[in-house]
């Protein structure tokens, strides 16, 4: 067991030294950080000075070398456009990204699984067949499209949601803001988790009407019905409780690219989180948030593969055979 | 506390309560973040937009762009060389404190202090000198006309409350942490800065002790940054915004269209022009070797005559453009309208070429923003097809500003052949433009860095120099005006258009549009 999970984590940092060298030079071809940190008047020694000064003209080497030792400490540096240590930028936005991430996870749930188990029990119905159509539009169409879809049929047309932001929040403790609390904040959570969620959804309805139709042909969901055991008791006890494991699984994985890839949902929508900062990071090639952001989505993804492994390990003797 | 008290207390309450429904609250959307408060740390339109509405310069401007007092209530040039500010009294700033000359002399030190991006605002050779507590002298080396056109923009800082926060050194694009003053804002303006979280939300409180009498009639102003066009709109669009800007122009009519908002459309200041490698001996993206064609002014005459420029003005910018012929908004220049494009003349355009010795015509590369000005691509692709029709062969590289910027100017070694830039200047004034994009300079810059073609006048050169320290108007624009003509008759640069603003604005809003691109909530009434 320590021998199967050291062996996996050093195979982790490999993997993040390989992202964090990508993100590192990838982001040296995304333009020049300067032009975006100074007027356009200001002057071509000014220019030089600041360049000098944050390191710009050293080595590609040697910025690299400084880059990983200081990100190893968890010191992402300092933001170019908000002049804040971008460690402290993403605390205050995490909050909003991880509220969005679970509103859309607890959405893709709540509406997938039922849609699913209907799906699945009523093969031929049209209500079926309905949702497997529609189901095809949430995977097809693109996240943006989606957003601007629902902003302009519920907050343009019908005025009933907002179409940007996070309404009002409140504050617990010293960090996390929440917009659980309030009626607008709720409010606000719905366009987007729906734009963000859609896709799992679609994809959890899909999977558990597959796992539903599989279980239903088994042998002993014929047993139980030839007991005599109602419709209710069969379907709900024995076979979602089975179909279940997968999509537990399935879910579990998503949850981390929900984080990740809040990124075109939030800016739709203006939600102050991770990953609209991003991609303002992205417009005005600041780097360290760009690298920072880069490197946690790794990092997050490298995590939960971990977790998952080493459960898989306890769970599953068979992959302890052969194995020192 | 007895019983009586409650009641009064409650009272109280009510009565806040009521006026607290009546309170004003504007509520807009810009494209772009406010990201640090200090203003001195970045030279840029909107964030100098924004803080003018706390902090105060000397001057300002109005509604036409005019120079009116502000902080100063006088000013008169005793010498040449002397110029003396009479200071408003009775100016508090929002901690409370006295607004004097102390103030005006520290925020001159601290505006041309290492880190500053407004540098530029004072002479680096001009001393102040504070003749008592409301009087300020600026001392020059030469004369300077337009020694306070800037001052709009550089907005007077409490000594007392930079000094106790330890703010005096200006945060700069390098720091890695900001000061008290990035963060927290105090001048002397009609509105407060009551909370500001950069890219998420700022919000600004009227602030009763302001020293004019206030026009607009709001209590609460909110800015929220919104990057997606269409969720700009939407916000307009569904009444959660009572102003927007800058709105795509593809997207007026639907504005104008929806019942309760319209779309406001001005000129703006900053001119759109071509440019064109004339100092390299042979161009860097062209099929012409041995030469550059671009040094020959019949080529560029040629380039000049072949852009329909009424076509641009109505296909690509939906008439929401001005052609221009000088490479100043008519607006910052008496004898703007001496000035007259060369005609659109392909046949014409094509018989310059063959004189030029190019019968066939020949290719070159062209550099293009995609999301810096109105249009930007969408520009280059006309000019592309229109240069086409006269044989010359465009090959457009389109790209992000951010690369774009790093390639065509200084930083980049000025590698381009022909390219596409905008250019507002930043003083209101024509010797800005003289001195950034028409002086000579050598490959690191000096001289005239934004003169990415590298062309190189000594006539236009000496008139700068002159036009400087002119102190008679009338000459002035007579010098600036020879200029121009010189720029004109050789084509150095092809002027296109000033483009377009375009705000989105609720029916309830009346606002002023300043040709400068800055929001004043100042002019600001909600219905």
């Amino acid at each position: 067991m320590i021998g199967f999970a050291t062996r996996r984590i050093l195979q982790a940092m490999i993997v993040m030294l390989v992202v964090a060298l990508l993100a590192f030079t990838m982001f040296r071809f995304v333009g020049d950080p300067i032009n975006q940190m100074v007027g356009i008047e200001t002057s071509i020694e000014e220019r030089e000075a600041l360049r000098e000064r944050l390191g710009l003209n050293d080595p590609i080497p040697v910025q690299f070398i400084r880059f990983i030792s200081n990100a190893a400490q968890f010191d992402f540096g300092t933001s170019y456009q908000f002049r804040q240590p971008v460690s402290e930028l993403f605390a205050k936005r995490i909050p909003a990204t991880l509220e969005l991430s679970f509103a859309s996870a607890l959405f893709a749930l709540v509406v997938g699984i039922p849609m699913g188990i209907y799906a699945g029990l009523n093969r031929e119905s049209p209500i079926s067949k309905l949702f497997l159509s529609v189901s095809l539009v949430g995977i097809s169409l693109p996240t943006f499209f989606i957003g601007i879809l629902l902003i302009f049929l519920f907050s343009v047309t019908l005025q009933w949601l907002p179409s940007f932001g996070r309404g009002e929040t409140v504050q617990i403790g010293s960090w996390w803001t929440t917009g659980f609390l309030t009626v607008s904040g709720l409010k606000a959570l719905i366009l987007p988790s729906i734009t963000l969620g859609l896709y799992q959804m679609t994809l959890i309805m899909r999977l558990i009407r597959a796992e539903m139709l599989e279980v239903i042909r088994t042998d002993y969901i014929k047993f139980a019905r030839a007991r005599g055991l109602p419709d209710r008791l069969v379907n709900f006890r024995h076979a979602l409780k089975n179909t279940l494991v997968p999509v537990i699984t399935i879910t579990g994985l998503q949850l981390g690219s929900i984080i990740a890839f809040a990124t075109i949902t939030e800016t739709v929508f203006q939600w102050p989180g991770m990953g609209l900062m991003f991609l303002q990071a992205v417009q005005n090639v600041d780097i360290p948030i760009m690298s920072a952001y880069l490197l946690l989505t790794a990092f997050l993804f490298v995590a939960i593969n971990f977790i998952v492994d080493i459960l898989y390990f306890l769970i599953d003797p068979r992959l302890r055979v052969g194995r020192p | 506390m007895n019983k009586k008290t409650y009641v009064i207390a409650a009272a109280l309450l009510a009565v806040g309560a009521g006026s607290a429904a009546q309170a004003e609250t504007l509520k807009f959307a810009f494209q772009g973040t406010l990201n640090a408060l200090d203003p001195y740390s970045l030279n840029e339109t909107f964030t100098l937009s924004s803080l003018g509405n706390t902090y105060e310069g000397l001057t300002r401007r109005g509604s036409d762009l005019a120079i009116e007092p502000a902080l100063a209530e006088s000013w008169e040039v005793i010498e040449p060389t002397r110029w003396r500010f009479h200071l408003r009294k009775g100016v508090k700033f929002h901690n409370g404190s006295d607004f004097t000359a102390e103030d005006v002399a520290f925020s001159v030190d601290r505006v041309r202090s290492e880190g500053s991006d407004l540098t530029t605002r004072v002479p680096a050779d001009a001393k102040v000198e504070i003749v008592d507590d409301y009087t300020v002298d600026f001392v020059l080396n030469s004369p300077n006309p337009i020694l306070h056109y800037e001052w709009d923009t550089f907005y007077i800082m409490d000594k007392e409350w930079t000094t106790e926060n330890d703010a005096v050194k200006v945060t700069s694009a390098s720091d890695t942490t900001p000061n008290y003053a990035a963060l927290n804002a105090n001048g002397t303006g009609p509105f407060k800065i009551t909370s500001h979280e950069a890219g998420v939300k700022t919000v600004y409180e009227k602030n009763d002790g302001w020293w004019d009498e206030a026009k607009h009639n709001l209590d609460t102003v909110e800015f929220t940054p919104i990057g997606s066009d269409a969720t700009r709109v939407a916000a307009l669009l569904s009444g959660e915004m009572d102003m927007v800007y800058p709105v795509p122009v593809q997207d007026i009519k639907r504005i104008n269209d929806n019942a309760g908002t319209v779309a406001l459309t001005g000129p703006e200041l900053r001119t759109i022009f071509l440019g064109m490698d004339q100092m390299r001996d042979e161009l860097l993206y062209s099929d012409v070797k041995g030469k550059n064609p671009m040094k020959d002014a019949r080529v560029r005459k040629a380039f000049y005559q072949a852009i329909d420029i009424e076509a641009i003005k109505k296909k690509v910018m939906r008439d929401l453009s001005t052609p221009s012929a000088i490479m100043v908004s008519p607006f910052l220049f008496s004898k703007a309208g001496e000035f007259e494009r060369y005609p659109y003349d392909p046949e014409a355009a094509k018989a310059l070429l063959a004189e030029a010795g190019y019968p066939d015509g020949f290719s070159i590369g062209m550099d293009c923003p995609n999301d810096r000005y109105v249009n930007d691509e969408a520009i280059c692709q006309a000019v592309a097809a229109m240069l086409a029709r006269i044989n010359v062969k465009v090959d457009l590289n389109a790209q992000p500003k951010a690369k774009y910027f790093a390639k065509i100017l200084a930083s980049g070694g000025y590698d381009t052949s022909f390219y596409l830039l905008g250019w507002t200047p930043g003083s209101l004034d024509s010797w800005n433009v003289l001195s950034n994009l028409m002086n000579c300079r050598d490959e690191a810059g000096k001289g005239s860095p934004f003169n990415n073609g590298g062309f190189c006048d000594e006539k236009i050169d000496s008139l700068t120099a002159e036009i400087l320290v002119e102190n008679d108007p009338e000459k002035r624009d007579e010098l600036i005006a020879e200029a121009f003509k010189i720029s004109h008759d050789n084509a150095y640069y092809i002027p296109l258009h000033q483009q377009g603003l375009a705000w989105g604005v609720a029916d309830d809003i009346e606002l002023v549009q300043r040709a400068d691109n800055q929001f004043k909530f100042r002019f600001v009434t909600k219905n």
